[in-house]
C-alpha cells in the first residue's frame, strides 16, 4: 500500500485522494518546499521497489527533457523492467516536450511510475493546469511554511518519531535552528534520538539548542575574557557534543580576543560613537568591553591572542585532538587575566 | 635574442637543456625546481620553445613566440588557483596528452604546482609518465624534488634551478628593461633573488612604496595597539595587491562570458549562462583568495629580510644587508634587543606563515599573533 501521506507532516498533507500504487499513473508534486517534495518522492520510489526490488530508479532535470528522452519512457520496454523515473524542476522542461509528456500521461506505462515535481510558482502552470485534468494524474501538494508553520512543523515532525515536543519547546527550537525544514527536521531527528520516550520540552531544547554555533562561541569566550573557567569549559563541551565545529569556536575567540585589545589599545578620552567606531564594535557592547578590561594588561591580551591563533591552526589539522586544543585555548586564555 | 635570455642566472641549467633540446638527454618526463621566483615555469616554457622551434629556440620565430605567449597549439600550461590538484583534473590532462600534436614536433604539457597534486592525481600522471605516447612531453614544476611522489621523482629528469645571484638579477633589470644601475641594485636585493619580484620593484613605485611601509614595521611594534594596526595593515596591502593584480584580468574573463552567451537570447540558455556566471564568480574568487595568501606570503618574506639583517647587525656575521638604506633604524633595532630575541622572532614570522599557509588559519588572526611576538 503506497500512501506518502504517512512520511509528511500533517498539516503539509496533500490535498487529494492517495494512488492505490505509483505504478501504472503519474504523481505530481507541487510545492515550494523541497524537503517535503524530496519525502514523496522517496515514498515513490520505495513503493516501487517493494512492488519489484529489481526495479530501477532514474532521476532526471526538466530542463533536459527531450522529445526522445519521453519516446523512451513511453514505448514498450523490450524487458518490460519495472522503472521509477522522476524528473525534477518540471517548470523547466522546454515547451516542446509538453505535448509529449501530456499524451503518455493520459495513458502511463503500467511497469513505469512517473514522479512530477514542479517547486511551485507560475512557470510552466499551463503544464501543470493540462496534467491535473487527467484521471491518471495524482497531484500532492504542499504550501510555502511560514510563521507559526515552521513550529508545527516540528511539533508533528516529533510525532512521526513518536516523540512529543511541546508547543513552547517547538518556539525555542524554531529561534535556535531558524526557519529551515531540512534544519529543523535533523534538529527534531537529533532530539528524539537523544532522548528517548522523553518528552521533549522547554527546558531541555534550551540546554540543548541554545543558541546559534557563532552565539554559542562568544558566550564560552565571555566566559573564558571574565575568568569564568569552569563555566567556559563546561560551555564548550556541550557545545562541541551538540557538533558546533571547532573553527567557530577559535572564529568566536579571535573576534572576542580583538574586541578587547582594540579597546585596550584605544586612545582614552574618546566618546562612546567614535570608539564603538574605533574598536569596531556596536556602541552597546562598550560596557561589556570596558567591564571585562579591567582584568586585562596587554601582555596578558598577547597570550591570548597566541593561544588562539595557535588553537584556531590546531583544529585545522596541525595538532592532534581538537576537543584537547579548545581546552587548552580556554585555559590559557582565562589564566592570562591579571590576578587581582 | 634567444629564449634562453630570460633565464636569469641559471646557466648550469640552460646548457643541460639546450643539449636535450638538440636531441642530447631528451625525455618524456621532466622535473623543474627550484625556490619561488627563480623562474620554474619560466623554464619549462623557454625548454617547451626550444622544443617546438626549427633552431632550438631562436626565439624569433612563431612557434617560439606563440610558446612563450602561451599561445601555442601544443604547449598547454596547467596552473591551478586551487590548493590541491584533484584526480578528475589530472585524468583530464592526461587525456589531452595523449592527442597528437596540431604541428609537427611535440604535445607539451607543463603542469605548474606539481607539489600540489593529490596522492591519487599523482598516480594518475604517474601512469601517463611511465608509458608515454611518443610524442608526448610532461614538464612537472615543483619547489623541491620531494615535493613529488618518489615514483614520478624517479621516471623524470631533474632540472634544479639556482637562486640567481643579486648581480645577475641586477643586469638582467639594466639590460631587459633598461632600468637604472642604481634602482636595479636595490631591486635585485630587495627581492632576495625572485625575478618576477625584483621587475616588479624595479618598475612600479607603487610596489616600492608597499614595500617601504612593510619594512619599516619592525622598529614601531613597541604596542599591543601598533601590532594589531600593523596586522591589519598588512591584510589590507594584500588584498589591495591582489585585486590589483586580478581585477583586468576578472573584468575581461567577465566580458568574454557575456560576449559569449548574449548573442543567444533564448530564455534556456539564459539558465546556463547564470551557471557559467556563477562559476566564473567562484573561481575569481578563488584566484583572489590565493593571491591575497601570495601576498600576505611575500610581506612575510620581506619582514623576515628585516629580521635576518637585524641578526647579521648583532651578529656581526657578513656585511651586506638586504635592507641596506634602513641600515641606521635597524642598528638601533639590533641595539635594543638579543640575538636570542631575533631568532624567536624570526620563528615567530615562520609559524605564522605555517598557519596561513598551511592549515588556514585567517591571515589577519596570524598575523596578530606573530605581531605581538614581535613586539620589543
Ligand atoms: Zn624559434
Amino acid at each position: 500500500m503506497w500512501n506518502p501521506d504517512a512520511t509528511m507532516a500533517p498539516r503539509q498533507a496533500p490535498r487529494s485522494a492517495p494512488a492505490p500504487s505509483p505504478l501504472g499513473s503519474v504523481t505530481l508534486v507541487t510545492g515550494p518546499e523541497e524537503l517535503l517534495n524530496d519525502r514523496v518522492v522517496r515514498a515513490a520510489r520505495n513503493a516501487v521497489l517493494k512492488a519489484d526490488p529489481e526495479a530501477e530508479s532514474h532521476d532526471t532535470a526538466g530542463e533536459q527533457l527531450t522529445m526522445a528522452t519521453l519516446g523512451e519512457l513511453a514505448a514498450p520496454s523490450l524487458f518490460s523492467s519495472t522503472r521509477c523515473v522522476a524528473v525534477h524542476r518540471l517548470e523547466d522542461a522546454p515547451d516542446e516536450v509538453h505535448d509529449g509528456l501530456v499524451d503518455y500521461a493520459s495513458s502511463p506505462d503500467p511497469d513505469v511510475a512517473l514522479v512530477l515535481v514542479h517547486s511551485g510558482g507560475q512557470r510552466g502552470s499551463g503544464l501543470l493546469n493540462r496534467l491535473r485534468k487527467l484521471p491518471t494524474v495524482h497531484e500532492h501538494k504542499s504550501e510555502a511554511v511560514k510563521g507559526r508553520g515552521f513550529a508545527q512543523f516540528a511539533v508533528d515532525e516529533a510525532g512521526t518519531h513518536r516523540a512529543v515536543l511541546e508547543p513552547e519547546a517547538a518556539d525555542a527550537l524554531v529561534e535556535a535552528v531558524g526557519g529551515d525544514l531540512r534544519a529543523l527536521a535533523a534538529a527534531v531527528d537529533q532530539l528524539a534520538h537523544d532522548f528517548p520516550g522523553r518528552r521533549l520540552d522547554l527546558d531541555l531544547v534550551r540546554r540543548y539548542f541554545s543558541g546559534r554555533a557563532d552565539v554559542k562561541g562568544f558566550e564560552i569566550a565571555d566566559h573564558a575574557l571574565y575568568g569564568r573557567t569552569s563555566q567556559a569549559l563546561e560551555e564548550l563541551r556541550w557545545a562541541l557534543d551538540t557538533g558546533v565545529g571547532g573553527p567557530y569556536v577559535t572564529a568566536s575567540f579571535a573576534s572576542a580576543v580583538r574586541q578587547l585589545a582594540r579597546y585596550k589599545a584605544a586612545a582614552r578620552g574618546l566618546r562612546d560613537a567614535d570608539l564603538a567606531r574605533e574598536v569596531g564594535v556596536p556602541p552597546w557592547k562598550l560596557r561589556t568591553l570596558r567591564d571585562q578590561a579591567k582584568a586585562w594588561d596587554e601582555q596578558g591580551l598577547a597570550t591570548a591572542i597566541r593561544a588562539v591563533a595557535s588553537a584556531d591552526a590546531d583544529v585545522k589539522g596541525a595538532g592532534g585532538d581538537p576537543a584537547y586544543a579548545l581546552e587548552r585555548m580556554v585555559l590559557t586564555v582565562s589564566r592570562a587575566r591579571v590576578e587581582r | 635574442m634567444t629564449v634562453w635570455d630570460s633565464l636569469v642566472g641559471q646557466r648550469h641549467a640552460v646548457t643541460a637543456l639546450q643539449d636535450a633540446a638538440r636531441g642530447q638527454g631528451m625525455t618524456h618526463a621532466w622535473l623543474f625546481t627550484g625556490p619561488p621566483g627563480s623562474g620554474r615555469s619560466n623554464a619549462a616554457l623557454a625548454f617547451a620553445a626550444a622544443l617546438q622551434c626549427g633552431e632550438q629556440g631562436c626565439g624569433g620565430c612563431d612557434d617560439c613566440t606563440e610558446v612563450l605567449a602561451g599561445a601555442h597549439p601544443d604547449v598547454t600550461l596547467r596552473r591551478t588557483e586551487k590548493v590541491i590538484i584533484t584526480v578528475d583534473e589530472a585524468r583530464r590532462w592526461v587525456r589531452d596528452a595523449g592527442l597528437m600534436p596540431v604541428r609537427h614536433r611535440w604535445q607539451i604539457i607543463i603542469v605548474e604546482d606539481a607539489d600540489r597534486l593529490h596522492e591519487r592525481a599523482n598516480n594518475a600522471l604517474l601512469k601517463a609518465i611511465e608509458e608515454p605516447t611518443p610524442r608526448t612531453v610532461w614538464m612537472l614544476c615543483a619547489p623541491q624534488p620531494e615535493d613529488v611522489l618518489a615514483t614520478i621523482r624517479s621516471r623524470t629528469r631533474h632540472v634544479s634551478l639556482a637562486t640567481p645571484t643579486a648581480e645577475d638579477v641586477a643586469g638582467f633589470l639594466v639590460e631587459r628593461h633598461g632600468v637604472s644601475e642604481e634602482r636595479a641594485a636595490h631591486a635585485a636585493r630587495a627581492s632576495q633573488g625572485h625575478i618576477g619580484r625584483a621587475r616588479a620593484l624595479a618598475m612600479e613605485e607603487e610596489t616600492r612604496n608597499r614595500r617601504r611601509e612593510v619594512v619599516s614595521l619592525p622598529p614601531r611594534l613597541t604596542t599591543l595597539g601598533a601590532c594589531l594596526q600593523a596586522a591589519a595593515n598588512i591584510v589590507d596591502i594584500a588584498k589591495a595587491e591582489a585585486e590589483a593584480q586580478t581585477d583586468a584580468q576578472h573584468a575581461k574573463e567577465l566580458r568574454d562570458l557575456e560576449v559569449l552567451y548574449g548573442a543567444d537570447r533564448k530564455a534556456r540558455s539564459l539558465r546556463s549562462a547564470k551557471a557559467a556566471e556563477r562559476e566564473l564568480a567562484e573561481q575569481h574568487k578563488l584566484r583572489l583568495k590565493r593571491k591575497v595568501l601570495d601576498a600576505v606570503d611575500r610581506q612575510l618574506t620581506e619582514l623576515l629580510s628585516v629580521y635576518r639583517d637585524v641578526l647579521v647587525v648583532q651578529t656581526g656575521a657578513g656585511s651586506h644587508l638586504v635592507n641596506e638604506e634602513q641600515r641606521p633604524e635597524l642598528s638601533e633595532l639590533a641595539r635594543r634587543t638579543t640575538p636570542e630575541g631575533t631568532l624567536h622572532r624570526i620563528d615567530a614570522i615562520g609559524a605564522a606563515r605555517e598557519q596561513i599557509l598551511e592549515f588556514n588559519v585567517p591571515p589577519l588572526l596570524a598575523l596578530e599573533s606573530m605581531m605581538v611576538a614581535l613586539r620589543g
